[in-house]
């Protein structure tokens, strides 16, 4: 069951992360962030995350602070 | 289960980077902040810094860093360097300092084999300033200084920074990477990696150019940033090691 | 101790090299050249910091990253050379880092010649580089002080974290004179509390003049400026002769220091009562002790190998308590004793020297 850790605080909104989840499993959130747009949510109901961390890999602002596997 | 991604211990656990939304800076010094943890350097590491978004590196990095003038961090790594030939030196500057303003000390150095490494961001533009034509600006690129897109006849061409340092006896690697993908990402890594030990091996001078994207400059969201990167950037700035003298 | 004989170029390197500098680098230019060529000979076998740069602007940006770690570091350069050294001099300044740099003076402007002159007395005391800034400046006039000197900016470089210039020119540098080599009296200076050396077991240290907090910046530059006002507390340094009962004194730096003396030897042969004044250090500039000789003596001559340079500094000094002339030539073919004893004596007027 893998999973990632989102600082919401640190999303800049720049849904880079959204294209990267091989399995779409990051969305746009409601709530706004630092720039005043919606942030992201992880969305893994289904656990369906692989800890691929392609996410995190992509993020520019180290929102994704950390991937379990 | 397994921590398979972390956060590199050279940033800061407060940090908090101040780019703009989509910004590759970013990942470039969450790369370098990674190999660099990899290499177990960063208590011995020194990094010389200058003029640009690239500066910022010091305000994240939980390492010993020198403030240069514009185009001279270098120079200054060689100075560095040539008085504590134990640390790990390394520079991370953007196209317009490491190419244009300060091309002659960062050929010099490279020439010179000093082992020292520099990180060097190509996104086609000046992006401090607001994005004016900087050397590796593509043709017809539209910059606040070419209005009308560069013209080869007016503004000369796009300089391909890491073949003219590979053509350098003292380089020991130069590579040119690209952060438009996941895959081009890991690729990335793996080319920092190299060069960081390649400096520690005492190899000579090691060198990674980055394409990334400048999204607010170019005026674009992320995602066309990236697929510019990809489209326009690549076709002439060709990926690949240029020079790598641990490979026979 | 025994003497050696030496030429001034060459004994600023010696004695940098005696003064524990643990790198150098710099670009040829005449008449400075040879600091360069006899540091490549000896400071590589120790092991020591040598690159012959491609630039000024290269050669002053290493001198900083090496300071930056807490290395002596010098460089040495001339006058049009210096120019391209004014940036880097400004950030090290704006660092806080100690360097050395022998400033062997030419004439200019532009590429001027290699003659010998003192034209670039501004360009070290005022300088080029931007922003509110002092740098300390000592102007040697005997080879032996040029080895005096060069171990005196180590220490005060170290001392303030400040760049020092040795103001020498082409007369002085090239010229060959008994020197002695011996040991100086200045301690080590501890610089374990800035110096980058990695961040091991501490906080990491950022070396910047960057401050975008306006209020902060202030204090940065108020700090450099309480720096400046200990260096004019402690560190002026001049040398006088016979200014006790000067109807005119003569005020001269560097070389120039030496023809004064023999115009004021000459001139004093015939009754004249002239003194000497020769400031060592230009900046911080022996303010004090000019207006005090101005108190009592009402005319002076500054002497230069320029159009007037340091004058305006004697004239601050003085401010208006006496009459300040210069003379001088730009290049090459300095004032000797007889031209400067010449103008003294127009000065005092003829009265005055039909009288002795």
């Amino acid at each position: 069951m893998a999973y990632i850790v989102l600082d919401k605080a640190k999303c800049k909104s720049c849904y880079l992360c959204i294209d990267a989840c091989p399995k779409n499993l990051i969305v746009k959130s409601n709530e706004t962030g630092s720039t005043g747009n919606f942030v992201v949510d992880f969305k893994d109901e289904d656990n369906e995350c692989l800890g691929c961390k392609c996410c995190a890999l992509t993020c520019p602002d180290l929102a994704i602070t950390e991937v379990y596997k | 289960m397994q921590q398979v991604f972390k956060i590199p211990d050279c940033i800061k656990k407060d940090a908090k980077f101040t780019f703009c939304p989509g910004c590759d800076h970013g990942v470039a010094l969450r790369l370098l902040g990674d190999a660099i943890d990899e290499c177990g350097v960063r208590e011995d590491t020194i990094a010389a810094l200058c003029v640009g978004c690239s500066v910022f590196l010091y305000d994240f990095y939980d390492i010993d860093c020198l403030e240069c003038p514009h185009g001279r961090a270098t120079a200054e790594a060689t100075g560095i360097k040539r008085a504590r030939p134990d640390k790990f030196v390394f520079t991370y500057q953007g196209d317009g300092d490491f190419a244009a303003i300060g091309f002659a000390e960062s050929i010099y150095t490279a020439t010179r084999g000093e082992k020292v490494t520099s990180i060097c961001i190509n996104n086609t533009t000046y992006g401090m300033t607001g994005g004016q034509m900087g050397p590796t600006t593509l043709l017809g690129q539209v910059t606040t200084t070419t209005p009308y897109g560069r013209s080869a006849e007016l503004n000369g061409y796009p300089m391909k920074i890491a073949e003219h340092i590979a053509l350098c006896d003292g380089t020991a690697f130069s590579a040119r990477v690209s952060l438009d993908s996941v895959p081009n990402i890991i690729k990335a890594k793996q080319a920092i990696k190299k060069a960081c030990e390649v400096q520690i091996q005492g190899l000579g001078f090691s060198f990674v150019e980055i394409l990334s994207s400048c999204p607010t400059n170019w005026k674009m969201t992320p995602q066309e940033a990236h697929k510019h990167v990809k489209e326009k950037m690549i076709p002439i700035f060709p990926l690949g090691v240029f020079k790598d003298v641990t490979k026979g | 101790m025994t003497k050696t004989l030496i030429s001034g170029n060459k004994a600023i390197a010696q004695a940098a090299f005696d003064a524990g500098c643990d790198c150098y680098f710099s670009y040829p230019i005449t008449p400075q050249t040879a600091i360069g060529e006899y540091l490549s000979e000896i400071m590589p076998k120790a092991g020591r910091g040598y690159v012959c740069a491609e630039s000024e602007i290269a050669s002053i940006n290493m001198v900083i990253g090496a300071a930056a770690t807490g290395a002596k570091a010098m460089t040495s350069s001339s006058s049009c050379a210096i120019s391209l050294m004014q940036e880097g001099l400004a950030y090290a300044v704006g660092d806080e880092l100690p360097l050395v740099l022998i400033s062997v003076m030419r004439a200019g402007p532009g590429l001027g010649y290699i003659y010998p002159s003192q034209c670039d007395y501004d360009q070290a005391v005022t300088g080029g580089g931007n922003g509110d800034y002092r740098i300390l400046v000592l102007a040697p006039s005997t080879v032996q002080e040029c080895v005096d000197l060069t171990h005196k900016a180590f220490y005060l470089s170290q001392k303030y974290r400040n760049p020092v210039i040795v103001l020498s020119d082409g007369l002085l540098g090239q010229m060959m004179e008994p020197a002695e080599f011996v040991k100086y009296p200045y301690p080590e200076i501890d610089n374990s509390n800035w110096a980058l050396t990695g961040a091991k077991g501490r906080t990491p240290r950022k070396i910047r003049s960057l401050e975008i907090n306006e209020e902060k910046h202030n204090q940065n530059i108020q700090h450099l400026f309480d720096k400046y006002a200990q260096m004019e507390k402690a560190e002026v340094l001049y040398e006088e002769h016979n200014v006790e009962d000067a109807d005119i004194i003569l005020v001269a730096f560097g070389t120039m220091g030496r023809n004064i003396k023999a115009a004021m030897n000459l001139g004093r042969k015939y009754g004249i009562k002239i003194g000497t004044f020769r400031p060592v250090t230009l900046f911080p500039f022996p303010n004090k002790r000019l207006s005090e000789l101005a108190d009592r003596t009402k005319k002076f001559i500054v002497a230069e190998m320029n159009m007037g340079q340091m004058i305006k500094d004697v004239q601050i000094a003085i401010n208006g308590k006496a009459q300040v002339k210069h003379i001088g030539r730009p290049a090459g073919a300095w004032l000797d004793e007889t031209e400067i004893l010449d103008e003294a004596k127009i000065m005092l007027g003829e009265e005055y020297a039909a009288s002795v």
